[in-house]
């Protein structure tokens, strides 16, 4: 058994928060650069070449990517042989967010009453935590900053077992044209297949903490990804829906078995500034 | 909130290249009649001037006070909106990130903006049919701005003063300097509509 002091989460959530919102992944960054090469519209060149533009005055300037500093949602990875001591885990967690939001000069954009009053918590606060407990001993923290622009554009649909891949398909390029400018692309898809209603949200959002260019082990699942993301990025819907080849930068499908009755699948659309930063304790 | 103004060192002249910058149309504010009818659809434009920003709860605001008889907190005669909620500023600078928000949020607010006067919006993604017609009945434009770009154009923003709705945090109304403040047209006076131009173009 080891022990690890709740302090030491909300320093590290603290650090986290700042870090995700100023610099921007490197394997996100190449894939930009990437699309910026291959890229054959105009328009959608100097979009590109302004966005990795801007990932570059944030990290010189240690201002936030984008001014929508997201949800602040939390995967945790905690070893089953790992002790918290010193306080609760959530507190410890909020508190980190409370912290780094401002020390990072980050904007609070989490209100309360969501259907009425709709009064900004003031602190970014509560994240969104999701936990797993895992072997080992020690608690790996991610945090995942995500913007309301393409969150809003997330889709569940539970289909039926004979709608299969091609149902997967549609429903998911209709997401992304209805979608349009909306969330930012070029985008990273995530989408979850099987499950329940909620496990497969979980999945498609699961999807995005994937490196770009990773794809699934199950080779079906990547032939899949691959044949979407062709399919996507000839759309034509291009960098911020002004015309080109850059739709998206990847799609990551992730699956799990489900009931012999359902075929649930969800969309959940991660913009171009797709800020992610893990650390293990 | 007393107004301030530093020039900051990330703009546009310092990434666009200088033949980029030359293409550019230069509008300075208000935009008159005239500016209005040589904006079309794909234009890239540096604006110059004064420009207001106000998001969902603002325009939530002013159309409710404007329901009830009252006047709108500023002028909205011949001005740009720009949706847009900034980060905190850094202590010597004026405003942190500020890049558009999406804009069909705005859509059921929009008409009665253009009927109080408004001119511009500056947003990012589309707007419903409705609200293209209304910009075209109103004589009005909607510009895009690069969405996730926020760090780069707080470069072009070289003044910042809270006007109205200060309790809204970043969604209170700022009126903006900006300064070569970089958005293309996407819907013009002539109904045209950038994301529909582009797609047909380019999908295969």
């Amino acid at each position: 058994m080891r022990e690890i002091q709740v302090s030491q989460i909300t320093e590290t959530i603290a650090q986290l928060s700042q870090q995700a919102n100023f610099d921007l992944p490197e394997d996100v960054l190449e894939a930009l650069k990437k699309a910026r090469s291959k890229e054959e519209a105009p328009r959608a060149q100097k979009v590109l070449d302004m966005i990795v533009k801007n990932s570059e005055i944030a990290h010189e300037k240690q201002i936030a990517l984008c001014q929508d500093t997201g949800t602040t949602v939390l995967f945790l990875e905690l070893g089953q042989d790992v002790h918290l001591v010193g306080g609760d885990l959530y507190e410890a967690l909020a508190e980190g967010v409370r912290l780094g939001y401002k020390q990072g000069f980050l904007r609070n954009s989490i209100v309360n009453q969501p259907f009425s009053a709709r009064i900004n918590t003031g602190d970014n606060t509560p994240p969104i935590v999701h936990t797993e407990i895992v072997p080992g001993q020690q608690l790996k923290l991610t945090i995942l900053p995500k913007g309301g622009g393409c969150e809003n554009m997330s889709r569940l649909s539970i289909m039926r077992p004979a709608d299969g891949k091609q149902g997967i398909i549609d429903f998911t390029l209709r997401a992304i044209e209805e979608s349009g400018g909306n969330p930012c692309p070029p985008l990273i898809v995530g989408v979850g297949v099987g499950g329940t209603a909620e496990h497969v949200m979980h999945l498609a959002k699961k999807s995005l903490l994937r490196k770009v260019g990773d794809h699934n082990p199950d080779p079906e699942v990547a032939e899949l990804e691959e044949e979407l993301l062709e399919q996507v990025n000839a759309s034509g819907i291009g960098p911020q829906a002004w015309g080109g080849r850059s739709t998206a930068l990847a799609v990551n499908i992730e699956t799990h078995p489900t009931h012999i009755t359902s075929l649930p699948v969800g969309v959940n659309l991660q913009c171009h500034s797709a800020r992610l930063k893990t650390a293990t304790l | 909130m007393p107004q301030c103004q530093i020039e900051n060192s990330n703009s546009v002249r310092n990434y666009l290249s200088k033949e980029a910058f030359t293409q550019m149309k230069k509008v300075t504010t208000p935009l008159t009649d005239e500016v209005l009818a040589e904006l079309n659809t794909g234009d890239e434009v540096l604006l110059t001037g004064v420009i207001y920003t106000a998001r969902d709860a603002a325009h939530r605001r002013i159309v409710e006070a404007v329901n009830n008889g009252q006047p709108p907190p500023i002028d909205l005669h011949g001005q740009i909106i720009y949706y847009v909620g900034p980060t905190p500023p850094r202590p010597g600078e004026i405003i942190g990130s500020a890049g558009p928000t999406t804009a069909y949020r705005m859509d059921p607010f929009t008409p009665k903006m253009l009927e109080l006067g408004v001119k511009a919006c500056i947003g990012k993604g589309g707007r419903s049919k409705e609200v293209r017609d209304s910009f075209v009945e109103n004589r009005a434009v909607y510009f895009g701005a690069i969405g996730g770009s926020g760090a780069l154009l707080s470069g072009s923003i070289t003044g910042v003063e809270v006007v109205a709705y200060e309790d809204l945090g970043p969604e209170a109304i700022r009126r903006l300097e900006v300064k070569d403040f970089p958005v293309i047209v996407v819907n013009d006076l002539h109904g045209n509509d950038l994301l529909e131009q582009g797609k047909e173009q380019w999908k295969r």
